[in-house]
C-alpha cells in the first residue's frame, strides 16, 4: 500500500466517524478560519527548476508544500492583483462568475471532492469564495464600515496556501455548473487560479513536467521520435501475434487523407496501448488512408491545466503538422481533456483551419457538417457512423467475457456533449452493458478524481477520496449487474480508474472503448482467436471449441 | 450567529429611521421625496453600468456547459435545449433557465451513509423556494403599479384580482404576500438549518431576505391592519413618476417606513448580489451555441503565441528520426 493513502478500513472508519458539514454535522468555525494544513498525500509535488527553467517560468527553486516559506517571489502580492485585474478584463465569464453568485448551495454536494473528503472549502461555491473573498476586497470601504459585511479578506501567503491547495482539489470537470442556476463555472475560476499561482510559481510537477516534455518532443510522456515509432510498431508486432494480421502505420508520412491523434498515454500507457491496438485493428479494418504524427504526438493538452496561454502554444502543432503533411482533415483518438480543447478552444485560438477540407469519412461518404469549421473528427463519432452504415464486420459475442459499464468522461460529457456515439457503438461491439445510476452518469457524470493533472501518485489520498463517488455508483453496477469491466474514452481515465478501482472495486478493470472494438473486429484473413487484445481468453472461443463463426 | 443578527439588526435600524424622521422630525420630504429619487437613480444607472460592465469584457472563447446530446450525426437525437446549436434553441434555454429555473431543478440532495454509502435523492424544495420567491416578487411589483397610473392598468387589474381569489376577509387578501412571506421563512431557514448553508452563508445573504421580508411585512401591516389611507399615497407616486418635487401630503408614518425600505432596496441592488437578475441573461455557459466545431468563434483578443515549429523539433531530432527510416524535410 502506497504511503500516500489510508488502508481502505481506515479511510471508511474516517467517513463513519469523523464529523463533516456534508453529513449535517454543522462547523465549529467559519471556513476563512479553517487551517490549510499539508500532509502526505494531499499535495503534489512541486514543478522542478529545471522544467520551469525550459519553460520560462517563475521562481524556479526547491520547495515543497510542506515548508513553513513558500520563497514567493518579492512583490508576489501585487503580480497577483495586477494578473488578476487583467484576467478580469479579458474574460467576461471570470468577471461575472465572481460578481453573479448567490450562495443558494445548489452545487454544495456536487463536488466528488466534498462528496470524497467532507471538507467544507470542497463545496464548489466557497472553493470559488477563495478568490471572489480576496476579490472583493476591492472595495475596503464598505468593509471597513461594516466589518466582515461581504466577507472579504486581504491576500495573504495563507490564502496562497489555501489556493494552492484547493484549486488542485478541483477537476475542472464542470458538474457543478450544471446545477447552478446562474452557469457559474468553478474550472473558470480554477483555470484562472492556477495561471495567477504560475506566476509566482506555485505550481506542480505532475503538470508542467508533461507540459515541458510536450513543448519539446511533441508528447507529455516525453518520447522522442524513434521511440515513438517503436513503440507503436510492437503493437503492431502484437496484434499480428494475436491475429496473424498485419497492420502497418505510417508515420509523419505527407498526403495522407487523414491524420490520426490520440493522447500519448495510448501509446505507452497500460491499459490505453490496448485502445491503440484497436484503433490500429480499425483502420486496417477499413482500408483508411492515414498517417500519425511523432511532433503532433500527443492529443491531450495539460496546458489546459497550466495556462490558456500554454494551452495554444501546445494546441498549435496540430494544425501546423497536418498543414505541412498536407492531409484533408484530422481524427482524434479517445480522450477528455483534449476534446475540451479541440471543441471549445482549438480553432477560435489557433484557426482558422482553411488547409483543411470538411471531414468526409471515405467509407461511408457522411460529411462531418458538425465539425465543418474545426475540422477535427472524434474517433468514437466516426465509428458510430461506420457502425451506423454496417461497414464494420463485429462479432460482440468475443466480448461476452466482459460484463461492462461505461463511463462519461468530464469534458466529453459537460464540454462537449457526446454521450449517445460511444454508447452506440459500445452495444455494437458487446452483449453485456449496464448503466450506472442516473445521477452519476451523462451530464451528472462523476470525474475519475485525478483529472486537470492530479494523477501523481504521492497524491493518492486526494485522488482516491475524488473518486470516490464514481466508484461508488461502479460499485452499484458491480453488485447488481456482476459488472467488471468500466469502459471509458479517456486517457486520464485509463490511467487513474485502474488504481481507484483497485482501491474501491477489486476486480473491476478499465478498457477503452476502441479495445473492445478491437476485440470484437473480425480481420480479414485473421487466424482463429482464442483471446483478447490482453490476452485474456475470450469465453466461448476456447481452443478446440467449434464456434462457428 | 453574528452573520445573522447584524444583518437583522441593521434592517431594524433601518426600519426605526423613517418611522422617528417622520413621526418627530417631520422629515416627510427626505423620505418621501429626496431619498426616493436618489435611490431610484442609483438603481436605474447602477443597473445599467454593471450590464454595460459586464458586456464590454469580452466572451473569448465559447464555453457552453453542454447537458444533452449534441449535434453530431444526422441520427442521432439532439437535446436541442441543453446542448442547442442554434441561436434559437439557445434562446429558449434561456427562457426555460430564467422563467422556470431549469438547473436549478436538477438538484439532487447526496447523503453518505453508514460503510460508505453515497445516496442521491432528488431534491425540488430550493427550486420550489426560489420560484415562489421570484415570481411572487414579480406580480406584487407588478401590481403595484396601479400607485404609478391615473388609470389602473388592466394587467394590473387582472393580477390583483387574480391575486385577491381568496377573498376571505377585508380588503382582499392577496395570495404572494402569504407566498412570498412563506419562501423567505423557508429561504432563511434552510441557511440556519442545513449545516453546509450555514457555513457558506454570509452577511450579504441575510441581509436581502430580511429586507425585503420587512417591507413585505409593513405592507401588509399597512393595508390589513394599520390601515394607512391610499389616496395620498398614490398622489405621491404619481407626482414621483411625473418627476415633481411637491411635498408630500399627509400619509401615516408606516408608509415611509415601506417606501424608505423599498429605497434601501433599490439602492443596495447595484452593489449587491442581487445582480444575479442582470448576470443570469449573460452566463456564457449558458447562452452560447454548442457549435464551435461547426462555426469558428473569434477571439477579439487572441494572443500571439510563439510555439514549437516542426522545423525546430525536426533540426533536434533530426539524426534519431533518419535511423528510424522517418521521413525528414532536410537532410
Amino acid at each position: 500500500m502506497s504511503k500516500y493513502l489510508p488502508k481502505l478500513s481506515e479511510l471508511k472508519k474516517e467517513f463513519d466517524e469523523k464529523p463533516s458539514v456534508l453529513k449535517g454535522d454543522y462547523s465549529p468555525r467559519e471556513w476563512w478560519n479553517l487551517p490549510v494544513e499539508f500532509r502526505d498525500g494531499n499535495w503534489c509535488f512541486p514543478a522542478k527548476p529545471e522544467v520551469l527553467d525550459d519553460l520560462g517560468f517563475a521562481n524556479p527553486r526547491k520547495w515543497a508544500a510542506t515548508d513553513e516559506d513558500w520563497q514567493l517571489p518579492s512583490g508576489w502580492q501585487k503580480t497577483i492583483s495586477d494578473g488578476l485585474h487583467s484576467r478580469l478584463r479579458k474574460y467576461r465569464s471570470l468577471k461575472l462568475f465572481l460578481d453573479a453568485c448567490v450562495r443558494c448551495g445548489a452545487c454544495a454536494d456536487k463536488c466528488h471532492f466534498f462528496l470524497g473528503t467532507g471538507d467544507p472549502k470542497n463545496m464548489p461555491v466557497v472553493r470559488a469564495e477563495l478568490l471572489r473573498s480576496v476579490y472583493r476586497n476591492d472595495f475596503p470601504l464598505v468593509e471597513k464600515i461594516l466589518k466582515g459585511f461581504s466577507g472579504s479578506r486581504k491576500l495573504t501567503e495563507e490564502v496562497v496556501k489555501e489556493w494552492h491547495m484547493y484549486f488542485h482539489q478541483c477537476t475542472e470537470c464542470r458538474r457543478c455548473s450544471v446545477f447552478c442556476p446562474f452557469g457559474i463555472d468553478t474550472a473558470e475560476i480554477t483555470i484562472m487560479v492556477r495561471e495567477l499561482l504560475n506566476l509566482i510559481g506555485v505550481n506542480n510537477n505532475w503538470i508542467l513536467g508533461p507540459v515541458s516534455n510536450c513543448n519539446r518532443t511533441g508528447n507529455h510522456l516525453g518520447i522522442e521520435p524513434h521511440t515513438f515509432v517503436q513503440n507503436i510498431n510492437s503493437l503492431a508486432e502484437d496484434i499480428e501475434d494475436l491475429t496473424g494480421v498485419t497492420v502497418e502505420p505510417t508515420f509523419n508520412r505527407k498526403g495522407a487523407e487523414v491524420l490520426f491523434i490520440t493522447p500519448s498515454g495510448d501509446v505507452f500507457g497500460d491499459p490505453g496501448v490496448y485502445t491503440m491496438m484497436g484503433y490500429l485493428l480499425l483502420f486496417h479494418h477499413i482500408g483508411l488512408d492515414y498517417t500519425i504524427s511523432t511532433y503532433a504526438s500527443e492529443g491531450g493538452n495539460f496546458g489546459l491545466f497550466t495556462s490558456n496561454d500554454m494551452m495554444k502554444k501546445l494546441n498549435a502543432k496540430m494544425y501546423h503538422e497536418a498543414k505541412r503533411l498536407g492531409v484533408k482533415w484530422i481524427l482524434g483518438g479517445e480522450c477528455g481533456h483534449m476534446w475540451r480543447v479541440v471543441h471549445q478552444y482549438m480553432n477560435t485560438m489557433n484557426g482558422p483551419a482553411d488547409f483543411l477540407e470538411q471531414p468526409v469519412s471515405p467509407i461511408t461518404g457522411t460529411r462531418f457538417s458538425n465539425a465543418a469549421a474545426t475540422k477535427m473528427v472524434h474517433i468514437a463519432e466516426f465509428t458510430a457512423d461506420l457502425i451506423h452504415h454496417n461497414k464494420l464486420k463485429l462479432d460482440p459475442k468475443r466480448n461476452d467475457h466482459l460484463r461492462t459499464t461505461f463511463h462519461d468522461s468530464c469534458n466529453v460529457a459537460r464540454g462537449m456533449g457526446m454521450f449517445e456515439e460511444p454508447r452506440y457503438v459500445l452495444r455494437n461491439v458487446c452483449n453485456s452493458f449496464h448503466e450506472m445510476p442516473e445521477n452519476t452518469i451523462r451530464e451528472k457524470t462523476f470525474c475519475c478524481g485525478s483529472g486537470s493533472g492530479l494523477n501523481a501518485e504521492e497524491y493518492m489520498d486526494i485522488r482516491m477520496r475524488g473518486g470516490f463517488p464514481r466508484a461508488h455508483a461502479v460499485r452499484y453496477v458491480k453488485e447488481r449487474h456482476k459488472v467488471d469491466s468500466l469502459v471509458t474514452i479517456c486517457a486520464i481515465d485509463r490511467a487513474s480508474l485502474p488504481p481507484l478501482m483497485r482501491y474501491w472495486n477489486p476486480g473491476v478493470s478499465v478498457y477503452g472503448l476502441h479495445e473492445l472494438v478491437g476485440n470484437a473486429l473480425v480481420m480479414q484473413g485473421e487466424k482463429k482467436r482464442t483471446t483478447d487484445l490482453r490476452e485474456n481468453d475470450m469465453a466461448g472461443f476456447e481452443d478446440g471449441g467449434d464456434d462457428e463463426e | 450567529m453574528k452573520k445573522v443578527l447584524m444583518p437583522l439588526g441593521i434592517v431594524l435600524f433601518l426600519a426605526l429611521l423613517p418611522y422617528i424622521g417622520v413621526q418627530y422630525a417631520g422629515l416627510s420630504y427626505l423620505f418621501g421625496v429626496i431619498i426616493p429619487y436618489t435611490a431610484f437613480t442609483v438603481l436605474v444607472f447602477g443597473f445599467l453600468l454593471r450590464l454595460v460592465d459586464w458586456l464590454r469584457r469580452p466572451v473569448p472563447f465559447r464555453i457552453p456547459t453542454t447537458c444533452g446530446q449534441e449535434k453530431s450525426l444526422d441520427w442521432i437525437k439532439q437535446n436541442r435545449f441543453e446542448s442547442p446549436s442554434r441561436s434559437w434553441e439557445v434562446i429558449v434555454r434561456m427562457l426555460f433557465e430564467v422563467l422556470f429555473f431549469r438547473s436549478l431543478f436538477r438538484n439532487t440532495k447526496a447523503e453518505l451513509h453508514k460503510d460508505a454509502n453515497l445516496a442521491y435523492g432528488s431534491h425540488k424544495w430550493l427550486w420550489l423556494g426560489g420560484l415562489v420567491f421570484h415570481w411572487s416578487f414579480l406580480v406584487i411589483v407588478l401590481r403595484h403599479s396601479r400607485f404609478f397610473f391615473v388609470m389602473v392598468p388592466g394587467f394590473a387589474d387582472v393580477l390583483t384580482h387574480v391575486d385577491g381569489f381568496f377573498d376571505i376577509i377585508l380588503p382582499a387578501f392577496y395570495t404572494t404576500d402569504a407566498l412570498i412571506l412563506a419562501a423567505i421563512t423557508f429561504l432563511v431557514f434552510r441557511r440556519l438549518n442545513d449545516a453546509k448553508m450555514r457555513l457558506i452563508s454570509l452577511q450579504t445573504d441575510y441581509f436581502p431576505l430580511f429586507l425585503i421580508a420587512a417591507i413585505v411585512v409593513v405592507g401588509v401591516l399597512m393595508r390589513y391592519v394599520v390601515r394607512v389611507n391610499i389616496m395620498p399615497v398614490k398622489d405621491q407616486m404619481l407626482r414621483l413618476v411625473n418627476f415633481s418635487f411637491d411635498a408630500p401630503g399627509e400619509i401615516g408614518a408606516l408608509f415611509y417606513v415601506h417606501f424608505f425600505l423599498v429605497s434601501v432596496l433599490a439602492f443596495y441592488f447595484p452593489f449587491s448580489k442581487l445582480m444575479h437578475a442582470g448576470a443570469v441573461f449573460l452566463s456564457p455557459t449558458r447562452n452560447q451555441c454548442n457549435n464551435s466545431r461547426e462555426k469558428r468563434h473569434v477571439n477579439p483578443w487572441n494572443a500571439d503565441i510563439k510555439f514549437r515549429t516542426y522545423a525546430e523539433y525536426e533540426d533536434d531530432y533530426r539524426e534519431k528520426m533518419k535511423k528510424a527510416n522517418l521521413p525528414v524535410e532536410k537532410e
